[in-house]
């Protein structure tokens, strides 16, 4: 293997864990407060299809027009979530029911598949895209150039938000108070903490990262809008917050190896290396049951910082 | 041991701290709490006083903002408040040591002070600043708290130290503690009460919650009696007399030997009438030869027949012989490392200690609930480690489990199901798989009968029982079954006294009848009242034998936390089986 194959793989690594690295942390700080949201698929979808739509309406210069359809995406993602913080924490639905029920209707089939029709985007190929951005010309660098200083804005502000979720979870008196609520929301209710609005915003908050997440696919990666796109990087991505033990550093390595997997195929093909596609392709799924088997095991049974009530509603008066 | 005089000085008089007026409150129309009137000055000690479901703790968690209050009114320095949570709570003043405490266990000792505090430092935490606070206040009140430990790595009367730092930190010139003595050594809840004392002296109210009269007495100043959600009275503490608040508590007099075993006041009536001893053999040194041998076939069958007649077999084989016994808990670890005890026929074992000792494994491991890693369990000669619960039954053990809801019941099955769970494959109740109704119809209405089990019908759900006839229904299911040994977990635990003695005197009643009876408690009291011999677990292992005459609560304390006997010839009886 020479270098740059290597860089290659890391490169698209980076690129296809983009996406895992929003969701994932979007995940990571609504199940900190106690929240379990299947619906990432859902949410992603929703932003993918939104972000496209948007971008795909607005004049102007095309970084405005990014930032726009970022943000609507962002807003996407976070209505979805909405619905589920209002099941699951108001409601008190069961958690795994209604971020399934939301997967459903949002995923492939669903409201986003019909979005994509109605606004008539099936087809079309993008007018903007997120192209790269050389940081202080230094992407010319052999090796770490391309890897850390020559990707598109997506990725520099997922690397922002990883270095801002950890300050905020283990510097901060509200990260503090989120890990108690997720912790023992009965301890943190009698210190006087709100424990239904901590879950609500990080419920919304994760669910805003999931339409980031899920807009990276049709404004960076490829500016097509198909039904189904995500292709199942919800599901990764939750896989990926109990792999990284609920920490977000471990986190963003987590899903850059998820990426690597995700594009080994490509990237090797392109490299002349023959395998079956179908190999590769499967090998994220093939990574996420066991890390999901493995979870369930020895994982859940020492908790290795699973947060203690993770799925659990909270009531008051109960006890 | 609470020999202090009340410092009625120091009681300040004027306006009190706290006013409540004509406070009700109703879960889905059982009443909880019935127009209740309770009051506390600055600088005493004031005792809710009362029977589990009598409404102590829901007129405190209404106090606290958990509940909101149906009706009545509640004043703080004389002027009313609304208390519609927890934080308003804290705003003025009020801080609750609550009974399960409320505590993130992979935090720190500082974190946990922290939560829901303002910082200095803006939007940062400062556990710098916290930790030497923290340590401030452990020094001037002797409250032992290191601010780095993780609350995981704490004992239990460490984490009640810091529930009360907690609320020293925030100022609080109320402190509500509710049932607080419930999971400490007698050691510990002498060092908590002179806390307690030196924390009124500096002019802060205090809300004791307890149903033990002896600590009730020592250490209140005044004592308001609650009974199904009435208040019955208040009276101080310097002139009332046990008698006088147990018959307030329960509404009527209590005879002497229930009193005594309701209310932890062991020592000051006789242990048992000699009538109702059923003369178990000395324990000790002396049964040891005995135990030698307990899984030879001959003696096993001469004892059972012995106890069959009706006479009481202590002397011979024990019926329950652990060995060595080591299981591991959830976390992992080893809970029980080691353990040997024996149970003869006729006896009463008890075994006490604070709880998460490894006394729920031991128990899950004889009843076959959880796999011990080595070791052996013999029931009359059969193999219980390693097998199931099936197994134990049909050797003979009746399980009365400490988890009554979880383990003991289903609760929305009916009385009659639950009264047949087990024996519902026996030819008298199922022909071909099929139940015979009127047959198990019959066997339910004897067995609800002669346990005084209070339901409306057979076919009233198990949950909508109170926790005492929970447990009669239970033990009803037990010992229809004639067990050659009983196992019964936390025999009285959230039950009414009443229906406590009634079991108290079924349990006796099992020994009279030759029965091998083991109870774990962390009652010491309870303990103390029923068993023959008292096995104090520490760590998941006996560190100690006592007999309930010979010892007193101080020595049997001083195991239970964690130090050794002395005379190791005593500690033989155990240890040599």
């Amino acid at each position: 293997m020479n270098v740059d194959l290597i860089v290659a793989v890391i490169v698209s690594a980076i690129a296809y864990g983009t996406p895992l690295v929003l969701a994932g942390l979007g995940e990571l700080l609504a199940e900190r407060s106690g929240v379990l949201n299947l619906g990432v698929e859902g949410m992603m979808l929703m932003g993918a299809v939104t972000g496209f739509f948007v971008s795909q309406q607005l004049g102007g210069p095309g970084w405005v027009v990014l930032i726009i359809a970022m943000i609507m995406a962002a807003a996407a993602g976070a209505l979805m979530a909405l619905i589920h913080a209002f099941l699951s924490i108001t409601v008190r639905v069961n958690q795994i029911v209604s971020g399934l029920a939301l997967t459903i209707f949002a995923g492939m089939a669903g409201l986003s598949s019909y979005a994509g029709q109605v606004w008539g985007i099936g087809g079309q190929h993008g007018v903007h895209q997120l192209t790269r951005v050389d940081l202080f010309g230094l992407g010319e660098i052999p090796v770490i150039g391309p890897i850390l200083f020559d990707q598109d804005p997506f990725v520099y502000l997922s690397w922002g938000l990883v270095a801002l979720v950890a300050w905020y979870l283990y510097r901060t008196r509200t990260g503090l108070y989120l890990r108690a609520v997720g912790e023992s929301p009965r301890s943190a209710d009698a210190m006087g903490i709100n424990v239904t609005r901590y879950r609500y915003v990080h419920t919304i908050v994760g669910g805003a990262l999931a339409g980031l997440g899920g807009a990276y696919f049709t404004l960076a990666i490829a500016p097509i809008w198909t039904d189904g796109l995500t292709a199942g990087s919800g599901w990764i991505a939750i896989a990926l917050v109990i792999f990284a033990f609920w920490r977000p550093d471990l986190l963003l390595l987590g899903a850059y190896l998820f990426g690597a997997l995700s594009s080994l195929g490509f990237t090797l093909q392109a490299h002349g290396v023959q395998m079956p596609s179908e190999f590769f392709s499967s090998l994220p799924y093939l990574m996420t049951v066991v890390v999901l088997a493995g979870a369930s095991t020895t994982l859940a049974r020492r908790r290795i910082g699973t947060p203690a009530s993770l799925g659990v509603p909270y009531v008051r008066e109960e006890g | 041991m609470n020999d202090t005089t009340p410092a009625t000085a120091r009681i300040r008089d004027g306006v009190p701290l706290l006013e409540m007026r004509g406070i009700t409150k109703r879960f889905a129309g059982v009443v909880a709490d019935d127009g209740v009137d309770f009051d506390v000055r600055a600088g005493e000690i004031h005792t809710l006083f009362g029977e589990n479901g009598a409404g102590k703790s829901t007129l405190m968690r209404v106090l606290y903002g958990f509940h909101h209050p149906d009706a009545g009114e509640i004043r703080i320095n004389g002027s009313p408040v609304s208390i519609a949570s927890p934080a308003d709570a804290i705003r003025h003043g009020i801080g609750m040591i609550h009974q399960h405490f409320m505590l993130v266990n992979t935090l720190s000792v500082a974190d946990n002070v922290a939560l829901g505090l303002r910082s200095s430092r803006g939007p940062l935490t400062e556990p710098g600043r916290v930790s030497e606070r923290i340590r401030e206040l452990s020094a001037t009140y002797h409250l032992q708290v290191d601010p780095q430990a993780l609350i995981w790595q704490l004992s239990v009367g460490e984490r009640q130290r810091v529930e009360i730092v907690k609320a020293l930190y925030r100022n609080a010139t109320l402190l509500i503690l509710d049932e607080p003595t419930a999971v400490l050594t007698p050691q510990e809840v002498d060092d908590l009460f002179t806390v307690l004392r030196r924390m009124a002296e500096d002019g802060k109210g205090l809300v004791f919650i307890s149903h033990k009269v002896r600590e009730v007495l020592g250490l209140s100043d005044r004592i308001t009696v609650l009974r199904a959600g009435h208040r019955i009275g208040t009276l101080p503490a310097a002139g009332a007399t046990r008698d006088q608040l147990v018959q307030m508590m329960v509404g009527h007099a209590l005879p002497a030997r229930e009193l005594a075993a309701e209310t932890g006041f062991t020592a000051e009536t006789p242990k048992r009438a000699p009538a109702d001893r059923p003369e178990p053999a000395p324990p000790g040194p002396g049964t040891l030869a005995d135990t030698g041998t307990p899984t030879a076939p001959g003696i096993g069958s001469v004892a059972r027949g012995v106890g069959r007649a009706g006479t009481v077999a202590a002397a011979g084989a024990p019926r329950l012989v652990v060995r060595d016994l080591t299981v591991r808990g959830d976390r992992g670890a080893d809970a029980v490392r080691g353990l040997s005890l024996a149970v003869h026929g006729g006896e009463i074992v008890g075994i006490a200690g604070v709880s998460g000792n490894g006394q729920r494994e031991l128990a899950e491991a004889i009843a076959g609930l959880r796999r011990p890693s080595s070791g052996s369990i013999l029931l009359e000669g059969t193999e219980l480690a390693g097998g199931n619960p099936a197994r134990a039954r049909l050797a003979g053990l009746g399980y009365v489990p400490e988890e009554r809801m979880r383990d003991g019941v289903v609760p929305d099955f009916s009385v009659a199901e639950n009264l047949l769970l087990v024996d519902s494959h026996e030819p008298a109740f199922s022909r071909l798989g099929f139940l015979r109704s009127g047959e198990i119809r019959r066997h339910c209405e004897e067995l609800v009968r002669a346990f005084d089990i209070r339901t409306p019908t057979l076919e009233a759900p198990a949950r909508t029982l109170s926790g005492g006839n929970i447990q009669k229904l239970i033990m009803a299911r037990e010992l229809s079954r004639e067990p050659r040994v009983l196992l019964v977990a936390q025999p009285t635990r959230g039950i009414d006294v009443a229906a406590a003695a009634y079991i108290h005197d079924r349990l006796r009643e099992q020994r009279a009848r030759g029965v091998g009876v083991l109870i774990i408690s962390e009652d010491l009291d309870e303990v103390m009242a029923l068993a023959d011999r008292i096995l104090v677990m520490y760590e998941g292992a006996i560190i100690g034998e006592a007999a309930p005459g010979a010892s007193t609560r101080e020595s049997i304390g001083l195991m239970m936390a964690g130090v050794r006997p002395e005379a190791p010839a005593d500690a033989g009886s155990w240890a040599t089986v």
